[in-house]
């Protein structure tokens, strides 16, 4: 296949970025969109050019590193999916495809189409936890969870933390990974006695980050490579107005 | 150097314990004038850096990835064991102790194996205090399934998703410790090099990877919690970044690295394609409970299937080969992995298998698809098939799958003794940096259970029993000559990298050597073929440090300049990974060396002389390394040599 690639180059964070453009002749339809990446690293070293760089790891779905927005997507065309999982066949023969970062005022880019994320990090550490120290743990058996309840945990759990919702919606909120993790403690019997501090802390968090406010549009869960439902927004909406009715802790 | 495990006496059931009230304690108050180092921020290192916080130590944590959340042990999928013996099935800390020391083909320490055994079932009490979402019955209650081929049901699972979730519980952990300011979380920082003064580990150099800054950071003690080492194979189901870097700076500075052979094999990995394939993906070993395993006969039908002249189901029955079911008739496809993975590479050798590239065996679902309905399967194991379908772009419900082995995980790594501790004091290395519980053979859902035990429920005892003989003056600053020259010498390895100016990429590098170690290190290996590629990695190595090109500079975030001091230490390592290979005369689990099988084919052992631990010690550049040997001691288990017939 031939594609032509413009892809966002950017120095630092300090730098003005701009698309620039590559050709690539020789790529074949079972190579993953990363190894297309690779492939152009490699010639690119060859002339003497600097790589482009772009976070990526596991490369099988789950570490929530790569984050490419690819034509207008959030990881590109393939729904439920990561960057990495995408690959070439789902592209056509002298395609040309535009590859930028994650856009997002709390995603400053570091360096081509790598981007700050740790605002997600900081949201978590805000309150995103069940507070019980090593050791002193009941019998794991000791609270039965019904299993309903345990797979509706899970599927908030499975965020992989990767941004997609953010840089898929219009005002770069941050709401889906957010509710995704309120969701996924509180509906857990474990996870009650920090409830409502939990919802109030997290969200004071988000938006002191610069995350935009939800209008509720749906972008993050269609881009959203685990399908993370906005039954989990409407989750933490709850938790939220729950939490300012009974908290003593009534500012932010 | 002597060699001392530390293995506490006393009968196996007791040792942990009394150890345990042997050591020394860090009075509470005085915790906080103690600093920790942990490197690494998967299961081991978040689950010890949370630990030791919650303890009241200060501690500071390493990661190279924007997040500590998205160190490798994410990508786990299986599960995790625990001697829970929730389903009444006979199960007991005894019985997975056995099959652990059993499955690592009588190689590992019996004194560390039953102590992991017996913490197991506090992982679990953790994990759902945690709020882990592991499957559960109707009930309300925890479920278990058999994994890898055990008797019992003792694996705990989320999904496809159990490393994931469990490193999650541990990510949560460590965010509430940073949020009590007990842990510095130091991101996209890189550690490369130990810092040993008078004898003990007192910090470490890193490098940030965003602005290319050296950086000394001192401490008490030091837990390396880097992972394991399969990348030097370049194509493996680890992820990109895993390196060994950490770990091999460590053993240069005076930490031995044992077994550095025992690598472990995947049998049901998704087939190399092409050349500009990056990693390999691993499909569940579960898949081999209704999956049936088989090549063409004769090679005209396998080279027709290469040639995509003939598809699998053009095969009629009788033409094809179900090579596990026909060698051994009562574990079938169930065979351990290793056996598995020998097998697929066996038939393959002969010109048998299929794919363009010759290297891959079908996996066959068409008669368990007639016998239980598509619906059935679909239940089981839909993830995988549309996981399996995205990366190849074919239908298992329609054409059988194509597998391959690949390399997965790493039992080999820095010696510890029973408190962790490596050959360095104040030095430790947990989870699969470590070599301690495995032997020559992981047992699959046991890694994830090492890595959380290693960092929950062992380390935060045996370092404090470290730390209240040292004291708390006894730390070097940073402004001590010894991290002065450790940042000098880093800086000078990154200009030298960067002013080669050479012609081929370190990516080019990588795979040349990873190519090496597949052929003549990997699923078998012989002496004439370990030897042919301890020269060929010689060569590689100089022909690197002449002609590799690294753009850029070291002040800026370069991902090329962090690949190729990857690769150097890969590059050192894989020689000592045939050095051990060739020295162990014999076969056991990971290690199958052709001169030493049973008439069967099968691995043998050979117990009277080879039943230690090797722990390499480094004595110079390009200077052989040094043995010693560490006699395993077997009181509670008969070895006796595995048979699947
Ligand atoms: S909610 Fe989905 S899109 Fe957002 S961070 Fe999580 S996995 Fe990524
Ligand atoms: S690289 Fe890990 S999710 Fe894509």
């Amino acid at each position: 296949m031939k594609i032509t690639l413009k892809v966002w180059r950017q120095k630092n964070s300090n730098t003005p970025g701009k698309l620039v453009e590559y050709q690539l002749d020789n790529i074949s339809p079972d190579m993953s969109f990363l190894e297309m990446f690779d492939v152009l690293n490699g010639e690119l070293t060859k002339k003497g050019e600097e790589i482009i760089a772009f976070d990526h790891d596991c490369r099988e779905g789950i570490c929530g590193s790569c984050s490419m927005y690819i034509n207008g997507r959030a990881h590109g065309p393939q729904t439920g999916s990561t960057t990495c999982q995408l690959h070439m066949r789902s592209f056509n023969d002298g395609d040309t495809i535009i590859v930028e970062p994650w856009r997002a005022r709390a995603f400053p880019v570091i360096k081509d189409l790598m981007v700050d994320r740790t605002a997600f990090d900081r949201v978590a550490q805000a309150g995103g936890y069940i507070s019980v120290n090593t050791g002193s743990a009941p019998d794991a058996n000791e609270i039965p969870v019904p299993r309903e309840i345990a797979d509706t945990a899970m599927d908030a759990a499975q965020c992989i933390a990767c941004g997609a919702c953010v840089a898929a919606c219009k005002n770069a909120s941050a709401m889906l990974y957010v509710a995704a993790k309120v969701s996924h403690f509180a509906v857990l019997p474990q996870g009650q006695a920090e409830r409502t501090m939990r919802a109030e802390r997290m969200v004071a968090q988000m938006d002191a980050e610069g995350f935009g406010a939800c209008s509720f549009t749906g972008a993050c869960s269609v881009e959203c490579p685990k399908s993370i439902s906005l039954d989990h927004i409407a989750r933490l909406n709850r938790e939220y107005l729950g939490a300012k009715l009974t908290s003593n802790n009534l500012q932010g | 150097m002597e060699l001392d495990s530390k293995i506490p006496e006393g009968p196996l059931a007791e040792k942990w314990s009394r150890h345990k009230f042997g050591l020394k304690l860090v009075n509470p108050a005085n915790k906080r004038k103690y600093d920790i180092i942990v490197v690494g921020t998967g299961l081991a290192g978040a689950s010890a850096a949370a630990s030791l916080a919650e303890l009241g130590y200060n501690v500071k944590a390493f990661t190279f990835h924007d997040s500590a959340r998205r160190a490798h042990s994410i990508a786990a999928q299986g599960g995790i064991n625990a001697a829970k013996n929730y389903q009444n099935d006979g199960d007991s800390v005894f019985r997975l102790f056995y099959d652990t020391i059993k499955g690592g083909d009588y190689r590992a320490r019996e004194g560390n194996v039953y102590r992991l055994a017996e913490v197991s079932v506090n992982i679990i009490d953790q994990c759902v205090a945690q709020g882990v979402p592991f499957a559960r019955e109707y009930g309300g209650l925890l479920a278990n399934r058999s994994f890898g081929g055990a008797q019992v049901s003792r694996t705990f699972y989320a999904r496809g998703q159990t490393g994931q979730q469990l490193l999650l519980g541990a990510y949560h952990a460590l965010s509430r410790q940073v949020a009590n300011g007990k842990v510095k979380l130091i991101t996209r920082t890189e550690m490369l090099d130990v810092i040993v003064v008078d004898g003990k580990a007192r910090g470490i150099v890193t490098r940030n990877l965003l602005t290319g800054a050296i950086e000394s950071h001192s401490a008490h003690a030091v837990l390396l919690c880097t992972g394991g080492y399969g990348n030097v194979f370049y194509l493996s189901t680890n992820a990109m970044n895993s390196n060994v870097t950490a770990a091999w700076r460590a053993h240069k500075k005076g930490a031995y690295f044992s077994n550095p052979c025992y690598t472990q094999i995947h049998p049901t990995c998704i087939p190399v394609k092409g050349d500009y394939q990056s990693k390999l993906t691993l499909m569940s070993e579960s898949l081999r409970n209704d999956g049936r395993v088989w090549v063409p006969k004769n090679q005209q039908d396998a080279e027709k299937i290469r040639k995509g002249q003939m598809k699998a189901n053009d095969i009629p029955e009788d033409a094809r080969d179900y090579f596990l079911e026909r060698r051994y008739p009562s574990f079938g496809n169930l065979v351990p992995r290793d056996v598995a993975s020998r097998n697929a590479k066996y038939v393959c050798d002969e010109g048998r298998g299929v794919a363009p590239t010759g290297l891959a065996v079908y996996l066959d679902f068409a008669d368990a698809i007639k016998r239980d309905g598509r619906k059935t399967i679909e239940a089981k194991y839909g993830n995988l098939f549309e996981m399996y379908e995205k990366i190849v772009g074919d239908n298992p419900y329609e054409t059988p799958m194509m597998i391959y082995p690949a390399v997965h995980y790493t039992m080999g790594g820095l010696w510890v003794d029973y408190n962790l501790m490596t050959s360095v004091p104040g030095l430790y290395a947990l989870g699969e940096a470590n070599f301690s519980d495995h032997g020559a053979n992981r047992l699959g859902a046991s890694a994830l259970m090492q890595g959380l035990a290693d960092g929950y429920f062992v380390i935060p005892y045996t370092v404090g029993d470290y730390l209240a003989t040292i004291g708390p003056g006894d730390k070097v600053a940073v402004d001590h000559p010894a991290f002065k020259e450790a940042e000098q010498r880093v800086h000078d390895m990154n200009n030298r990298l960067l002013s080669i100016k050479g012609s081929k990429t370190v990516d080019e590098y990588h795979k040349a050597l990873g190519h090496i170690m597949w052929d003549y290190c990997g699923m078998s290996r012989n002496a004439e073929g370990l030897k042919k590629a301890k020269k060929m990695i010689q060569d590689l190595r100089a022909e690197f440090w002449q002609n590799v090109r690294v753009l850029g500079t070291n002040e800026e975030m370069n991902q090329s300049l962090e690949h190729a001091g990857r690769v150097a230490d890969f590059l050192e390592l894989g020689e000592l990974m045939v050095d051990d290979a060739l020295h162990r005369e014999e076969s056991c689990g990971g290690h199958f060396r052709e001169e030493y099988q049973t008439e069967e084919g099968e691995a043998l052992r050979d117990d009277a002389n080879f039943t230690y631990v090797a722990a390499w010690e480094y004595t110079g550049d390009n200077k052989p390394e040094v043995l010693h040997k560490e006699e395993l001691v077997f009181e509670n288990v008969k070895l006796t040599q595995r048979s699947y017939k």
